[in-house]
């Protein structure tokens, strides 16, 4: 075989595999629709400055207050309503998007890379190096990062940086242990042994050949701490921890919401729905990552849809 | 048992001081108190006289030894903003936290059994269905907004609940139903999934086949054995609600808990109060670790073994 041949072939599977994973995707309604969801809110917070009508700072004292185009005061030049400062409540949860985004991506990015890093050291070392990590993680893992994070902000302030550090640090404890674990598991194995006996460099055989086993539960593992992130941020956000004004954030604009409920009930309750839907969305699209790639549970799948279809056939 | 609680014992000594060591080396280290606690207005004089006050002044290591000798004496100094004892303020709101936090978490842990029983009876039911769904839902709503929509719903249009305070039966409600819906919903599926598990054991089959009725088989055998992972969880859930979500919903129903303090001592600059609380919150973490990993033991031989 050619290189062209075998190009064209290697192009050909990969394909054939994309086309596999949208009908499968087509098949499942709940994944996706939270996939079409997730996609709504990227694409909402990558091109805020195109789609948002308004600036989501600009005062219009006059406008305060405005409730939603479908009520009785409402216009349809501000569809979801105004807040207390006039400001277009559309606007601000486009706009608001974004930071809770970056915030989300970024945590676990850097979490899960010092997560992956403590696992794999801990994992293939074992022994002392193993306890004393573990430890750590064991101690860590039993104080929630709140305490921290009160701390921290108490002394530092508040920043989006600081928000990003401390959330990372409260969080890389779950990628550690998972990994750790699976590494354990995996150096037992055959092909491992293998390895090392040929005498490959313990680099290689973490990165070639343990690493790959671990990226799909890792994203599944990453998608369910990010959900985690966005509660967190929203809820420090909303106790005046978190990200401060004139920047925006969906938590941020519940919390200045929240001084007029009595009045106003639309500026709790759509930030609100953004948070639930993007959440949701993450939660759902999680679980269909995991059972789409576990053969375990494709299999269970398959067994219950084809034993619905004979059901219905007899 | 006895050289195994005492171990236990040493090891959360050691925790102990690692919370003192990293609330030391955060406050004194890393930030500033002097600057953070004195007005914007104050003299150079009067930050040296504070500074001197609380011992900054002194090296690094004696600083260590005085603040961890003043914490394990409960000695936390004296709060700026309350001008009285940190202690006092930390008796004062501590018992208001641990009753909204065991009310919301006992009638969680109960709704949860039952709930997580009956999703169980029918995998992939109805029933099984709503109930899972309901659940997943309640994991992705921030405690704030339910709170929130709580007090839209319940005190702004229909008049029936007070909306924040602490007083009579009625402002516990909301606050409680806010605080239990997270836990509650993780419970319920843990509760469920495991329940499945043990339905689908050989036992089950055969206390059904003896001709056991299945409510017995179901109380009696399948829900015992889902207590270990039970409650621990819910053990878990006790440590987040106390150290976490009651942060969260203290600060949106202004009940005067342990978590609506640290917030409010936040605001106001007020680092020694936060570090009282911090170390107090750790401390009953500790003590609730110990309490459940010794009743484990006792409930469930096989843990002692490894």
């Amino acid at each position: 075989m050619t290189q062209q041949q075998a190009r064209n072939s290697a192009q050909a599977t990969w394909r054939a595999n994309a086309s596999a994973l949208a009908q499968e995707l087509w098949r499942d309604k709940t994944g996706l629709v939270s996939l079409i969801i997730l996609v709504g809110i990227v694409a909402m917070a990558l091109f805020a400055p195109l789609i948002a009508p308004f600036d989501p700072a600009a005062q219009s004292l006059s406008h305060r207050l405005t409730p939603p185009a479908w009520l009785d005061r409402g216009v349809w030049t501000h569809p979801l309503g105004t807040d207390h400062l006039g400001r277009d409540i559309l606007s601000r949860i486009i706009w608001g998007a974004r930071l809770t985004l970056l915030i989300g991506s970024c945590v676990v990015l850097f979490g899960g890379a010092l997560g992956t890093a403590v696992g794999l050291w801990a994992g293939y070392n074992g022994g002392r190096t193993d306890n004393i990590l573990m430890r750590i993680v064991d101690i860590q893992v039993s104080f929630p990062g709140i305490l921290l994070i009160l701390l921290i902000v108490s002394v530092m302030g508040t920043s989006v940086v600081t928000l990003i550090v401390v959330l990372s640090l409260t969080n890389w404890m779950v990628f550690a242990r998972f990994v750790r674990g699976t590494v354990m598991s995996l150096r037992q194995s055959a092909y491992v042994e293998a390895a090392e006996i040929v005498g490959c460099h313990p680099a290689r055989i973490l990165f070639r050949h343990i690493l790959p086993n671990l990226i799909t539960p890792l994203l599944v593992l990453s998608i369910l701490e990010f959900t985690n992130i966005v509660l967190a941020e929203a809820a420090l956000s909303f106790l005046g921890l978190g990200i401060q004004p004139p920047a925006t954030s969906w938590g941020l604009d519940i919390a200045s919401g929240r001084d007029y409920i009595y009045i106003a009930w639309w500026l709790v309750t759509f930030p609100g729905i953004c948070i639930v839907s993007l959440v949701l969305s993450l939660n759902l699209f999680s679980s269909w990552v995991r059972i789409t790639t576990d053969p375990q549970e494709r299999e269970k799948r398959f067994a219950h849809s084809y034993m619905s279809r004979r059901g219905k056939r007899s | 048992m006895g050289s195994y609680i005492l171990g236990r014992l040493a090891q959360s000594g050691l925790v102990v001081l690692g919370v003192t060591t990293v609330v030391f080396i955060v406050t004194r280290v890393f930030g500033d108190p002097v600057s953070l606690m004195l007005p914007l207005s104050a003299t150079a004089e009067q930050k040296a006289a504070f500074a001197h006050q609380i011992g900054l002044d002194q090296p690094l290591l004696a600083q260590f030894f005085a603040f961890a000798g003043d914490l394990v004496t409960l000695d936390f100094g004296e709060s700026l903003w309350q001008r009285r004892p940190v202690i006092e303020v930390i008796a004062d709101c501590l018992p208001n936290s641990l009753l909204l936090v065991s009310v919301a978490l006992a009638a969680a842990t109960l709704m949860a059994v039952l709930l997580g029983a009956i999703a169980a009876l029918r995998p992939g039911g109805v029933i099984d269905k709503a109930i899972s769904g309901i659940a997943l839902l309640g994991l992705s709503m921030p405690q704030f907004w339910v709170g929130l929509l709580l007090i839209l719903v319940m005190s702004v249009y229909l008049k029936l609940l007070p909306s924040s305070g602490m007083g009579s039966a009625a402002h516990l409600v909301l606050p409680a139903i806010t605080l239990a819906l997270t836990p509650l919903a993780r419970q319920t599926m843990l509760l469920r999934s495991s329940m499945i598990d043990e339905l689908n054991k050989q036992y089950v089959r055969t206390a059904r086949a003896k001709g056991m009725p299945f409510a017995r088989v179901l109380i009696v055998h399948a829900l015992r054995n889902t207590w270990i992972p039970f409650l621990t969880l819910a053990g878990w859930e006790f440590i987040l609600t106390l150290a976490g979500y009651s942060v969260v919903v203290e600060t949106v129903f202004a009940w005067p808990g342990l978590g609506l303090t640290a917030i409010q001592a936040i605001q106001r600059g007020d680092l020694f109060l936060v570090q009282g609380v911090v170390f107090t919150i750790a401390v009953l973490i500790v003590t609730v670790n110990i309490v459940l990993d010794i009743l484990f033991r006792a409930i469930d031989p096989r843990i002692g073994l490894n």
